[in-house]
Parts: C-alpha cells; structure tokens; sequence
C-alpha cells in the first residue's frame, strides 16, 4: 500500500479541520507513514469470507416514549458556550458576503 | 490511630460505619496527604476538596441520624477527568476543555454519589485518553511512585499514581484499549476492565465509542470488587448498555478459589519485545495457579497478533468522527473569532490550538482510514480483524474458563522514552487490546517486582462477556496467595515518598 505524503497530510489535515503549522506537516508525515506502513497488515488475514464487526454487542434501536421530561435549562445548556446572544450559541459568519 | 491513608476502602467503610472513625477525618486525611505528595506525584488535575468536605459531613450526619448507609460510604475516590462532574471543571486532560465546567454528572459520578463514596478530585490521563504514559497530557505528566522518574502508564495514569502514592483507596479509569489495566500494571495495583457495557457510557468524553468502558482501580481485590457493584449496572441513558444483573463481583472477590477452574495461558504473549523479568513473574504466578489446584493448559490466539494494528485504525476512525463535535461553537476553546474568520477558519484554529498531537495524529489517522478509496483496505480489513479476534476467544472459552497472559511486555518505562516514538509507545498496549476489540472483562493484579529493575509486574486475567466475577475469583486467590509468600501488600514496596 503506498506510503503517505506531506500533501496527503495537509489534505487530511483540511478534511479533519485542523490548522497545521508548515513544520508539523512534515512531522506528521513521517509519523503516519510509520503508523499506516504498521497498521497496513490488517488485510493480510482478512479474507473475502470473513465478516466484518463494527461493535461488540448485536445493537438495536433502543426506543422510549416521546414525552416531555426535566431537562437543562438554557442557561445551563449555554453555560459553556464561548459566546451566546438571546439565548443562542452565537457563531463566526457562517456564509460569505456576496 | 493507624494512617487512614494506607487502609483499604473495604476497612475505611467498616470503620465509617461502626463509628471508629468519621468520614471527615478519613477526608482531612487524604487531602492532607495530596497536599503532601502530589506537587512531586501530579495524579490530581483538580482536587475538589469542598466537595469532598461537604460529602463527608453528609455521610457522618446521615449516620448520626442512624440511616442506612452505603457499602462505600465516606470512602474517598479519585475520578478521572474523563466523567462530567456537575459544577467541577472536566478536562479530558485537554487544553480544549480548559475551564469547562458540565452542567451534568456521568451515571458513574451519580451512583457514587448515591454511594456516598468522596469525590476527592479529577486526576490526570493523556488527551482524551489517546496514550499510554499520560505524557500526553495537556498539563504535563504524572509520576509512577515506585520511581517518579518513570511513567505510571496511561492512560490512567492519574488514577494509579493517586492509588499508588496512597492520595485515595478508589480510583475510577476508562480503558479503550488498556488504559485501567495498563496502569495498573505498571504501578502494582488492581485494575478491572468490565464487559462492555457493563458501566455506562453516559457522561464519559467519548473516545472510541464502541470499546471505551470505564471500570474500577483499587489496592486490593476486594476494594475494585466493591467499586464496581457500585458503578456498574443499566443505564437507559446509554444505549449500548446491558439489560442484565451485575455478575456478583463482591462475592467473588470473598471467594478467592481455583481449584478445578480451566485457566488457559495466551500463547502469542510472549517472546521478543517482552521483559524477561515480566515473563518470569508470569510463569511463577501460572505456576501458583497450577498449586492452587487450577488446570493449566496454553491456548492459541493466532489473530490477537493482529490486534494493535486492527486496534489503530478501528480507535483511530471513531476518534475521528467522535471528536467532530470539538467546532469551537457549542462549549470549549474558541480560537480567532475576531470578525476576520469564518466559522469553518475558527473550528480549524481552535482545534490546531487545543488538540496536541498524539490527537492529531489519531484524528488524521482515522480520516485516512476512512476516506473512499481506502476505507476497505483499511477501517474494512481491521473490522473483518475484529470478527477474527472474537472468534479466537469464543474457541478458547470453549476449552477454559479464564485466559491470562502479561498485563504488559515491560515495566514502567522512563518518561520521556517513548515520547516522540508513537509506534514504540502503542506496543504498551500489545496484550490488552483483544479483549477490548472483543468486548469482553479483564483485569490487571499486581504478581511481584521484575527481577531487572524492581519494577511490578501485572498479570492480566480475561473471561468472557458477562463472567466478570471469575476475575474477581482468581484475582483475590492470586493475591491471597501471593501475600502469604510475601508477607505483605507489593505495595509495601515502594519507596516512601
């Protein structure tokens, strides 16, 4: 499987929103690279015949009735927010100008 | 009066109850010893000694009252700082949640309410339980007290150190893929792991949400045993949580016996990369179990050599999608909100300024591994990994009752050591991941000290879903028998701080 570049690092660094410096990109390149050779051994035993497990236990839906119960105020839902305005969680611009 | 500070919480709560003693004391006691040890021990983020104070003048009222108190009652607890804790700062050891304060409690931090256990404080663990060593840590590492220049393992590591440095008789971990048990290990203390969903979720910063299971820490058996019916049980706020009675862990862990239990010896953990003084202790306490009237045989795993890499895109890729919810927007760090930025700007300086980077790392780990093109390779593959992995337990279940194996291939290594190697740092973990792919219980419980270095060593005791009391069988067999040769608690060992 193909190792991994600087510029595939600042891609995944874009889709995974993170700001990174110029230095840690080559930081990072050499460390993923290293993991993903490492992890890269996965499809060495996994065959077409065998399923996949995403989760230990067999889910379900768990389903409860849809009413009305005590839960936070909006003082305490907004009580962490970096900054609120009429009881909302006030954001940067969201759209652009034009 | 004896050093509260060095009784076990199963004595603590017997002397609470009968009124030898008042919770208050026990309490001051504590406190006096954190602020004794931990400026040179770091196990503590935040110590909440009002709290702590105000539950334990709770506990003495309620029993002056003559009402009924709880098994743990005034038993003083150290939380990793993991669980939300209404009015008390919760930081996942992050500078992303620095100063966050949850307007809720975890399930776990109610029913130890409801316990009357003391909260004493938050204790340190590596960001967002990513790491084995809590060198992670946004605010620097804790020390293992048996030698404060090396790692008390991670990501717990806060909560063995408080355990250890006897700053608390309870500690609460979280291991996704061995961060109780690891600790424990490498820090000779107890530390159990349940069946997955066995304790509830709601309330614990999600990490890797199909393998992270918080669990108990304690110095003896008995004490995690208690611990854990306590914290343990369905929670309809958690929808991976089991529908089913508590194995009864108490009246295993009063009942440590082996004679005819089937206990069956990992094959694949062993070899290079391992400790010869590890392995020594293993195969003296495999030994001990052979005495004590167990029937030993070795058991292949053939896929458990697969786990760490299946464990390393599987942990990366929840990781990736759990963390999603850090945008800088709702609570947390916001970071450039200056006019200038967009909304999508400031979530991505936010995140570059509070995150460090064995997060990043995983962050970006896990969005590789599951961006089209190599989502089969990869998330795909270590998910076939998984299904291959619990095939080998159900096959090995089917021949024994119990499996052990090294909690860990070393002891305590130095801090700074494995820093800046993440793949050195992973091979911590080598032993401990099946059971967390698999969704099984296990447990750490301390078997000696390395010959090498006089470190402890950990043996590590699996059994199936559900069967956590048959780890609480060995393990109190193990200790009693191990104490009777020794003469004392391992931890009578360690150096006095």
């Amino acid at each position: 499987m193909p190792g991994i570049s600087r510029e595939e690092v600042a891609h995944l660094a874009r889709l995974a929103r993170l700001e990174l410096k110029a230095e840690e990109l080559d930081h990072f390149a050499a460390q993923l690279d290293d993991i993903i050779g490492a992890v890269a051994t996965v499809s060495d035993v996994a065959a077409e015949d065998v399923p996949p497990t995403s989760h230990p236990l067999p889910l379900t839906n768990v389903m409860r009735p849809d009413e009305v119960r005590p839960s936070l105020t909006p003082e305490q839902a907004l009580s962490g927010a970096p900054a609120q305005e009429q009881q909302r969680f006030k954001v940067p611009q969201i759209l652009g100008e034009d | 009066m004896a050093d509260l500070t060095r009784l076990t919480a199963a004595r603590t709560a017997e002397m609470i109850a009968s009124g030898e003693v008042t919770a208050v004391e026990v309490t001051e006691a504590h406190l006096a010893r954190i602020d004794a040890v931990d400026e040179k021990v770091h196990a503590f983020l935040h110590v909440d000694r009002e709290g702590a104070l105000a539950k334990a003048r709770e506990v003495d009222a309620k029993r002056a009252r003559g009402e009924q108190l709880g098994p743990l009652a005034g038993v003083p607890l150290a939380l990793k700082d993991l669980f939300t804790t209404k009015g008390v700062p919760t930081t996942v050891g992050s500078k992303i949640l620095e100063g966050w304060i949850p307007p809720y409690d975890a399930t776990v931090v109610r029913k130890l309410k409801e316990a009357d256990v003391v909260i004493l404080g938050k204790t340190n663990m590596d960001e967002f339980a990513m790491g084995s060593s809590t060198e992670n840590s946004a605010y620097g590492p804790s020390g293992n007290p048996w030698d404060l220049t090396r790692v008390p393992g991670g990501s717990g590591g806060g909560s063995s150190a408080a355990l250890t440095a006897y700053e608390a008789p309870l500690a609460i971990g979280t291991d996704t893929g061995g961060s109780i048990r690891q600790p424990a290990a490498l820090t000779g203390t107890v530390g159990v792991k349940p069946t997955y969903g066995g304790v509830s979720r709601y309330g614990m910063v999600a990490f890797s949400s199909s393998l992270d299971q918080g669990g108990p820490c304690a110095r003896t058996v008995l004490d995690a045993a208690l611990l854990h019916s306590v914290i343990a049980g369905h929670d309809e706020m958690d929808s991976t949580s089991i529908d089913q009675p508590v194995p009864d862990v108490v009246a295993a862990a009063r009942n440590g016996d082996v004679s005819g239990l089937r206990v069956g010896v990992v094959t694949e953990f062993r070899g290079e990369g391992y400790q010869a003084g590890v392995l020594q202790r293993v195969d003296e306490t495999v030994e001990l179990l052979r005495e004590l009237g167990a029937e030993v045989v070795e058991v292949s795993c053939p896929s458990f050599t697969k786990a760490l890499a299946a464990y390393y895109l599987i942990a990366p890729s929840e990781c990736s999608s759990n963390l999603a919810r850090f945008d800088a927007m709702r609570y947390g760090l916001r970071v450039g909100d200056d006019g200038e930025h967009s909304a999508e700007e400031v979530t991505a300086l936010t995140r570059e300024a509070g995150f460090g980077d064995e997060v990043k790392r995983r962050v970006m780990l896990g969005t590789y591994a599951l961006s089209s093109g190599y989502y089969d390779a990869y998330y795909g593959s270590a998910q076939k990994v998984r299904t291959l992995i619990t095939r080998d337990f159900e096959r090995a279940f089917g021949q024994v009752d119990v499996l052990v194996s090294p909690t860990t291939p070393t002891t305590a290594f130095p801090i700074g050591e494995r820093a800046d190697d993440p793949m050195a740092m992973y091979l911590a973990d080598l032993c401990t991941i099946p059971s967390n792919l698999a969704g099984n219980a296990a447990m750490s419980v301390p078997i000696g000290l390395a010959e090498e270095d006089g470190l402890p060593v950990g043996l590590q005791i699996i059994a199936p879903a559900m069967a956590d009391d048959r780890l609480y069988r060995v393990g109190a067999a193990l200790e009693a028998a191990h104490q009777a040769r020794w003469g004392h608690p391992l931890l009578e060992e360690a150096p006095s701080l």
